[in-house]
């Protein structure tokens, strides 16, 4: 058998594949598939923990077609991840945004639920706290309600500012 | 004086196939570098106080640096390990807390890129050849002739006898601008989805931002 699949070299191919128009469609899915990440990179933000990294293959030079093909898979593979990702992300936080709606509609039902910027999506650290009115006596009345925190705590903590040190050592 | 010329450089055959659009303007300029002057300094601090954290954010949707980025990606660098220059000037800013000024040449190249995204080097034009323009490196090359060696099929800006830079930005030692220098030659890259207003605007930036530091 392995002579009658032997290629006789008399019939072997005279031309040489052209490359272009398959590397030039792959240059375009890279392009179109860049844009796409970077769409899903502006969404995500400012949520953390979404991975767009797609190695390098040792550029600036001129890719081979099976690199091009590599390159285009390894992009197409993570903008579809990142899509499922925030897809699945967004629907928690749409489901931490009814919750919201309920703690402030009904507090009793939803006793020391904490839900922060970061479960919705949004930057910053204000977060909705369901916490007893008065503290004990509120507990043990059931008297609940939500706490909207003011925001991130100030730099300088809440004491007083520390006293700058003088070249004299003194205060 | 008579004013800079804009002039393109030649692009290798191999290369122009693969990426039609991309090409390389000239302009050669009678400066020097040194310490920047205070109206230079000025412009590198409005320039940074232009940048915030959601500009950054955005940056990548923009029209010339998205297609830098592309480019990037498209020659087989992760432009989010290896940023663009746009890109990498505007995560500096937001680093330090402002753009320090270096030197004039440097401080020229950094506003003339952030102002037009079109990523803009400077070569000794005492020491490069009369024509430059883009090729890929062929075997046992070295940057700058004597310097690193380079891995073949590699984009390079170079003249008639060596590579002179490479693509990401890296200049070899021997071409590079020094403090003897006195003629220089801004090369800025276009790639497809760039205008060539916005190269030429880099150009002149650049040169312009020289020439205020005599």
């Amino acid at each position: 058998m392995p002579d009658v699949l032997e290629r006789d070299p008399r019939f072997a191919p005279r031309t040489l594949l052209d490359e272009r128009p398959g590397r030039r469609t792959l240059l375009d899915q890279i392009e179109r598939l860049e844009g796409e990440l970077s769409s899903l990179f502006v969404s995500t933000w400012p949520r953390k923990g979404f991975d767009f990294s797609v190695p390098s293959r040792g550029g600036p030079r001129m890719l081979l077609l099976s690199e091009l093909e590599a390159l285009r898979d390894d992009l197409a593979e993570r903008v579809d991840h990142a899509r499922r990702s925030l897809s699945d992300r967004t629907y928690v936080e749409e489901r931490h945004r009814a919750r919201i709606e309920e703690m402030l509609l009904e507090p009793e039902r939803h006793k020391w639920v904490r839900i922060g910027n970061d479960d919705i999506g949004e930057p910053g650290c204000k977060h909705w706290h369901v916490r007893p009115r008065w503290g004990l006596l509120g507990y043990l009345m059931n008297w609940w309600r939500v706490r909207i925190s003011s925001g991130c705590p100030l730099v300088r903590g809440r004491g007083p500012w520390p006293r700058p040190v003088t070249a004299s050592g003194r205060a | 004086m008579a004013a800079p010329e804009l002039e393109r450089g030649w692009v290798a055959f191999d290369l122009a196939q693969e990426f039609p659009s991309l090409a390389l303007w000239l302009m050669r300029v009678q400066a020097r570098s040194g310490r920047s002057p205070e109206p230079v300094r000025r412009r590198l601090r409005r320039l940074s106080d232009r940048i915030t954290g959601g500009h950054v954010i955005h940056m990548r949707q923009d029209a010339v640096p998205w297609a830098y980025r592309v480019f990037w990606r498209q020659v087989g660098i992760d432009p989010d390990t290896d940023r663009t220059p746009v890109e990498q000037i505007a995560l500096d800013r937001l680093k330090w807390g402002g753009i320090r000024s270096r030197n004039l040449l440097d401080d020229a190249l950094v506003i003339a890129t952030f102002e037009t995204g079109v990523p803009v080097i400077a070569l000794d034009a005492d020491k490069v050849g009369k024509a430059l323009g883009l090729r890929l490196t062929g075997d046992d090359e070295r940057l700058g002739g004597t310097g690193r060696s380079l891995s073949s099929r590699q984009i390079v800006v170079a003249d008639e006898d060596c590579c002179l830079a490479v693509l990401s930005g890296e200049v070899s030692e021997d071409h590079g601008v020094r403090s003897a220098t006195r003629s220089m030659v801004l090369c800025a890259l276009q790639v497809k989805g760039v205008p060539e207003i916005s190269v030429e605007e880099a150009l002149w930036t650049a040169s312009d931002t020289l020439s205020v530091g005599g």
